[in-house]
């Protein structure tokens, strides 16, 4: 439902990424597996409208999104839960997950208030709270159940265990298993390899702006050049 | 038994005060709408918008050409200048401030800057430095309240500006477009991924801050003057409430509005008239030095 090919993207001339090319299939987990630096936020940043990119393409469900502004590929489906959450920390929880269904998905917003409640019950504990006011736990379940609100097809998530406590890590790859199990489609975009790698049935590895490796999840956890070469464990 | 002298002196000031109280409040109440304007666009796009004054004065002189052209009430005019002047505000920054300023919010500054020249200096081309009133036959009405005379346009003012932020305070509580606004606010990058369109959300804050103007100047007109400076004014004293409320702060331009209109009135009162506005500036220093975030800004 996700082709990229060739994609080139940086900032103000300087190219990040130098030709990236990979695929996500309908309902399947995809990690993207990458050291700092090594292009994956540029790579949400492109696909999700933010920068333009500098050549190759992007298609998502046989439609080419070049041109699409960062809204009108919400409204496509393609929906992306940036690192750092993003949320709106003046405003309360409830709102902040309003606004998730801004552009699509409005008129299911009550059913899909209460199926957010429904996976992060922690949210509909503090739904009058101000998110700023939120630990990084929370409001990491708040930018994701943001994401849901929008019903997406795809849903990309960058980095959605940064700065969080090992325990909160694993429930966190845990509520992404749960998501997933529903059909949705997910690229999860992590530095935690082991973990991601448990969970996604496919994965590519970004090294220096460009694919080093892909393949099953499996075959590359047991790869022993995974984690020395281009992960820098 | 007749009044003592000194009772009697003392009855008459306190009518004096307590007039100049009310009359502070009235102006006050237009004062906060029009820094209402300012400080939503300062809340959104985090600069001053330079052009609120000359949009005043436009607007001023749209009520003016209204009644005097057509014949048209500056009460009925609201409902016709306030969507003109929202579809104006919006036009403008979203094919002229947006575009022109690429991004960078000191770009903005000085294209609003531009666009306050080109305004007032249209306006001048278009109706001369004269100053003109309109006459309205309810312009010396007065209410009278107990030993109070409050002239009848400036009771409506005061209740049509506290209507004016009532609704102003719904529209971004309680629907979407006015939730986006506070997104946009203060997260840009996450409201554009929850499908927000943040030019369009910005054009949409500046067509309010366009609106609550072409209000203001309804509510003016039938006591005031206009001339193509006129703006400059208001909004210097505009400009200090948003910073007395706390920039960006809607019940800040609200309090802070009453409470520099009467702050106007009672040293208009005690120092003589023309050193009203002397109380206003005092106010701003004091402000600066003592609370520089403002009454009801976030402390940085």
């Amino acid at each position: 439902m996700l082709e990229i090919r060739d994609l080139v993207a940086g900032y103000g001339g300087v190219p990040v990424l130098r030709g990236v090319s990979l695929d996500v299939r309908a309902g399947e987990i995809v990690a993207v597996l990458g050291a700092n630096g090594a292009g994956k936020t540029t790579l949400n940043r492109a696909i999700s409208g933010l920068i333009r990119p500098d050549g190759g393409s992007i298609g998502f469900e046989g439609r080419a999104l070049a041109g699409l502004s960062a809204p009108d590929i919400v409204a496509l489906g393609l929906v992306h839960v940036p690192e750092g959450r993003k949320i709106f920390p003046n405003m309360s929880v409830r709102e902040n997950l309003e606004l998730g269904s801004y552009r699509r998905a409005k008129a299911n917003r009550a059913a899909n208030l209460e199926r957010v409640f429904a996976i992060f019950p922690r949210l509909k504990e503090r739904t009058g709270q101000s998110a700023g006011t939120l630990s990084g736990g929370e409001q990491q379940m708040l930018a994701i159940g943001r994401g849901l609100m929008a019903e997406p097809k795809l849903l990309i998530m960058d980095e959605p265990s940064l700065g969080l406590s090992p325990l909160l890590v694993e429930e966190m790859f845990a509520l992404v298993a749960r998501i997933a199990a529903d059909g949705l489609a997910v690229m999860l975009v992590e530095q935690n390899v082991v973990q991601s790698l448990d969970l996604a049935a496919r994965a590519y590895v970004l090294e220096n702006g460009a694919i080093a490796m892909a393949g099953a999840a499996g075959t590359l956890k047991r790869d022993p050049t995974l984690m020395t070469t281009y992960l820098g464990l | 038994m007749p009044f003592q002298p000194g009772c009697r002196r003392l009855m008459l000031q306190i009518d004096i005060l307590l007039s100049a109280l009310a009359n502070g409040l009235m102006t006050g109440a237009v004062y906060a709408l029009i820094a209402l304007g300012l400080t939503l666009v300062y809340g959104v796009l985090h600069v001053i918008n330079f052009a609120h004054g000359a949009t005043l004065t436009a607007a001023m002189f749209a009520v003016w050409a209204a009644h005097d052209g057509l014949g048209i009430d500056p009460y009925v005019a609201i409902l016709i200048l306030t969507p003109l002047f929202f579809a104006l505000g919006y036009a403008l920054q979203r094919f002229v401030i947006g575009p022109a300023s690429h991004g960078s919010d000191s770009n903005i500054l000085l294209v609003t800057l531009g666009l306050s020249i080109v305004i007032e200096n249209a306006l001048l081309a278009a109706f001369r430095s004269d100053t003109r009133s309109i006459d309205v036959p309810y312009g010396f009405s007065v209410i009278e309240l107990g030993n109070l005379f409050l002239p009848l346009p400036k009771v409506i003012a005061f209740f049509a500006s506290f209507l004016v932020a009532a609704l102003l305070w719904g529209l971004m509580a309680h629907t979407d477009i006015g939730k986006a606004i506070r997104a946009v606010s203060r997260e840009k990058t996450g409201a554009a991924l929850s499908g927000i369109p943040v030019e369009h959300v910005y054009a949409v804050t500046f067509g309010l801050g366009a609106a609550c103007l072409a209000v203001a100047a309804c509510l003016l007109m039938p006591t005031f003057l206009v001339n193509p400076r006129v703006g400059n004014a208001f909004v210097l004293v505009a400009f200090t409430i948003v910073v007395l409320g706390g920039m960006g702060s809607v019940p800040g331009a609200l309090i802070g509005g009453l409470i520099i209109g009467v702050v106007e009135s009672l040293s208009g009162l005690y120092f003589g008239e023309s050193l009203g506005q002397i109380g206003i500036f005092l106010i701003f220093i004091l402000v600066l030095l003592v609370r520089p975030a403002g009454l009801f800004g976030a402390r940085a």
